[in-house]
């Protein structure tokens, strides 16, 4: 049992009996006369002073969230106060999500972190008004007057503990927006929330550490390039071991058609690297003439979780190094906020890449026209249109021992709208694939619980408890079809959901969907496959080995 | 319910101010013509203000939200209302939104069983009434136009005669009255039964609920039960749109409370959440098309930003990389 979740038991129950406001318990306290609780779970660690200093982020010290004294810097109220005037003015979302919403509550049980802890501050509409009553405020007059009548209230420390709590207790996944009659995304608001934070040092370490790591390495890790080849070696080594073919990978090579950049937790952790493995073996299989960057070595960005220039900063090297190899395009791994990134932010910041090409499948000669400006095509798109043209060589009985269903990544369903070509693909990969309720699916799909960079030990608590929704549909399935994987394009899924599974659903293994690619796979000169990746054995494929033994 | 008694007592007061004022001070000119005035003015000014402060903030970054398959690979059906990939899908999309209320459509309850176990059952009935409360308000809204025109244009005269189809009272019972009090009902129950949205209600948001209801009571007490003189108040209103400052005598005071509660909400209306009327068509999550890897999307503020270029890179591992025999630009 991780050292910072709660007893099973004890979780269920309160599940069970606890008064919740989910449950139709109105509590004893309004909303903002609730103060908020910082206790062993539920919060992250502050970033190191010296991390704050390196990426040139106010206000580094010592300091936790149970500290009765934040040690806020001097004049800390006229730096949100201007930020926030600052953000009004460069953001119409921030400004018009503010000022539209009705309070309907339609968004009200949407949320995966309200639905796991019953809290009304994660009510989407609740944690909004967080900052909009301090927005409000701007009318003392009219407030004097009808006080209360519109629900401002004065920025205080207290405020500031309250922001911090619940903009970590949300994790951008926007499924609120799609249940919004205006579309009020509250990513936006936890987005300009957690840059007004930053402003006045209220952070957390597991999100500025990797920024600066990603900073000067090129990775979240902070892996070195040697180290990073090494590693992608060994993974090669791992694939000759099971397959008897040689990949041959190479790095920061000029003049590859190709440069490939995916999550760098894909190179590094389990089970990512299984899917990394998968990679390798495709392009191999097709004879793809691409290159892995060591210094754009991380297709992610925390960066994003912090503020929107830090997110340029660090998505900058992507079109840097491209331009530097002289590739003529991108192909990027499955992660979710990366590809929020790519799809929606990257061309507008660091472009226009018109060193590029438009991109053109080498093999079956598709152009991605969807692709045409950012240059930058998704790995599950690449690999469906191979599948489509017949280009790669299949047994999907190869994942015969795995019976499947498949989590959209938040941002990929929501923020990129990428819905039928992993279901293709992994349709194409594998027998026997089951989808969650309709529910749990697609746009209206629910978080791992631990996205936007809190996917850290110390918040176990609260990590499960947003999760929740995501492992009940799961357990549905379990029950109902006996299934026993849990498939992703995520990097942060492929980290988190393990933990997840083994709290809610232990016997759910969770797997990338090009690892089930690497495993159907029936590569040239090839040995005979009895084991997947992860050298468990597959079904189906035993006794042909016995009798040859 | 405590938030609910401010926003009562307010509206019962604003409907108190004129009844008192024209029927014993003999006000009438400062409610019949000077507020109605002001209260144009002010609300179509502040309508004006509060969406061109609005545009006057850029849409940085494309960022719809979106809700089906995008336009990608040809031989995979993209959803062109829920991931719109050109101006077109995502006007339709806007105005399915505006129109039908598409997202709301959607709205689902979510309960939690033992087990623990999270179901989620269609909840169609918040979709439904802010339908009906809206469309009905529109009928309403249009149906007033004949007060202020001399010759009633034919289209009031068939949405009346539809309207009425009734047939039932004397005169004929407008179904959007009905529908119209029954809805705004329902979003005030609501309010108060949901214990989710009890607790984020604010005095603000009974206030105009209980607005529209008393707007909407008096009007149909004039219609219907207490009747005032029609084309005395037909005569002011055509006076006005002509700017012709003469009050008509013998309209009831009645009458001047509902058009008070009028201006009130008119002028109420610009610095409230009743924008959200010209907020949504303004939303990024909605009216943008979802081809920001097709079109490049230009932020008007795009900071410059220095980041760690390959060379500094370089500087810095360059022996490191060189054992692991990595290319390097300089040896």
């Amino acid at each position: 049992m991780p050292k910072f979740a709660p007893k099973q038991s004890e979780l269920k129950k309160e599940f069970e009996e606890k008064p919740s406001l989910l449950k139709g318990d109105y509590p004893d306290k309004e909303l903002f006369d609730t103060p908020v609780e910082f206790r062993d779970g539920n919060w992250c660690y502050p970033a190191k002073p010296e991390i704050v200093e390196d990426i040139g982020f106010a206000n580094p010290r010592k300091w936790s969230p149970t500290d009765e004294d934040w040690k806020l810097p001097d004049g800390w109220e006229k730096t949100i106060k201007d930020g926030m005037k600052d953000r009004l003015e460069r953001f119409r979302s921030f400004k018009l999500f503010l000022d539209i919403c009705v309070r309907c509550g339609a968004c009200a049980d949407k949320c995966h972190f309200f639905l796991g802890t019953g809290d009304p501050k994660n009510m989407p509409v609740a944690r909004a008004e967080l900052i909009r009553s301090v927005y409000r405020n701007d009318f003392p007059l009219a407030e004097k007057i009808l006080k209360g009548f519109s629900g401002a209230r004065k920025l205080t420390p207290e405020v500031i503990k309250e922001w911090h709590m619940y903009f970590h207790q949300c994790t951008e996944c926007r499924r609120c927006s799609v249940f919004c009659p205006f579309g009020i995304d509250t990513a936006e608001i936890t987005m300009m929330g957690r840059e007004l934070l930053h402003l006045i040092g209220v952070n957390n370490n597991w999100i500025l550490e990797p920024v600066s790591n990603c900073n000067r390495t090129g990775n979240h890790l902070g892996i070195e390039p040697h180290t990073f080849v090494q590693n992608i070696e060994s993974l090669a080594e791992d694939i000759e071991d099971l397959t008897g073919v040689t990949v041959n990978p190479t790095f920061n090579r000029k003049g590859a058609e190709i440069l490939f950049i995916t999550p760098s937790g894909d190179v590094f952790a389990e089970p990512g690297v299984y899917t990394m493995m998968g990679y390798m073996m495709l392009f191999e299989h097709i004879g793809l003439d691409y290159t892995i960057s060591t210094y754009a070595s991380e297709g992610g960005n925390f960066g994003f979780f912090t503020s929107n220039e830090m997110a340029k900063k660090l998505n900058a090297k992507m079109y840097h190094e491209a331009e530097r190899l002289g590739v003529k395009w991108l192909l990027g791994g499955e992660c979710g906020h990366m590809w929020r990134v790519v799809h929606q932010y990257m061309d507008t910041m660091n472009g226009p890449a018109d060193f590029l090409e438009q991109p053109v499948s080498p093999l079956t000669g598709t152009t991605f026209t969807n692709a045409a400006s950012t240059k930058m095509v998704h790995i599950v798109e690449f690999t469906a249109d191979l599948i489509r043209h017949g280009k790669l060589k299949l047994d999907p009985k190869r994942n015969d021992h795995l019976r499947t269903t498949f989590h959209d990544s938040c941002n990929i369903a929501r923020g990129m709208g990428m819905l039928e070509e992993p279901r293709y693909v992994l349709n194409n990969v594998c027998n026997t694939f089951h989808e969650m309720p309709e529910n749990t699916i697609r746009e209206q799909t629910f978080c791992c619980g631990s996205g936007s960079g809190i996917n850290t030990e110390e918040y176990m608590d609260i990590r499960l408890r947003g999760g929740f929704p995501r492992a009940n549909a799961v357990r549905h399935v379990k029950e109902k079809h006996d299934v026993d994987s849990l498939v992703t394009i995520c990097a942060i899924d492929r980290a988190t959901l393990p933990a997840l599974m083994n709290y809610w659903n232990p016997g759910v293994s969770v797997y990338g969907l090009h690892e089930l690619v690497g495993n159907a796979l029936v590569m040239e000169g090839e040995n005979k496959r009895t084991e997947d990746m992860r050298e468990d054995p597959m079904a189906g494929f035993q006794d042909e080995v016995e009798d040859e033994d | 319910m405590k938030k609910a008694v401010m926003p009562l007592i307010m509206v019962v007061l604003l409907a108190f101010v004129p009844y008192v004022a024209v029927q014993f001070a003999g006000l009438g000119f400062l409610f019949g013509v000077i507020i109605p005035y002001v209260a144009i003015v002010v609300f179509i000014g502040g309508f004006i203000y509060r969406v061109v402060d609005w545009a006057r903030s850029p849409v940085p970054f494309r960022i719809p939200t979106t809700c089906g398959q995008e336009k990608s690979l040809d031989w995979i059906k993209p959803n062109r209302l829920e991931s719109p990939s050109n101006f077109w899908e995502a006007t339709g999309r806007v105005l399915s939104e505006v129109l039908f209320f598409r997202s709301l459509f959607r709205n689902t309850k979510a309960e939690l069983h033992n087990g623990p176990k999270l179901a989620y059952g269609s909840s169609k009935w918040l979709w439904l009434a802010g339908l009906a409360f809206h469309w009905s308000m529109l009928v309403v809204v249009l149906r007033h136009y004949r007060f202020f025109i001399a010759k009633v244009p034919g289209f009031v005269q068939l949405l009346e005669d539809v309207d009425g189809f009734l047939d039932i009272t004397l005169p004929a019972l407008y179904v959007t009255d009905v529908i119209l009090l029954a809805a705004v009902t329902f979003l005030v129950i609501r309010r108060f039964q949901d214990v989710k949205v009890r607790l984020i209600s604010l005095p603000a948001d009974y206030f105009p609920l209980f607005m529209i209801l008393a707007i909407a009571l008096v009007g149909v007490l004039m219609r219907y039960i207490v009747k005032v003189d029609v084309m005395s108040v037909k005569d002011l209103m055509v006076n006005l749109v002509h700017f012709n400052l003469a009050l008509p005598e013998g309209i009831g005071a009645l009458f001047y409370v509902h058009l008070f509660l009028v201006c009130v909400l008119a002028m109420y209306f610009p610095f409230s959440k009743l924008m959200h009327m010209g907020g949504i068509f303004m939303s990024p999550t909605r009216n943008l098309a979802n081809n920001s890897r097709e079109k490049r999307h230009v932020n008007p503020w795009n900071p410059d930003s220095k980041f760690r270029t390959y060379a500094e890179y370089e500087d810095e591992f360059r022996e490191k990389m060189k054992k692991a025999n990595l290319p390097v630009e300089k040896k």
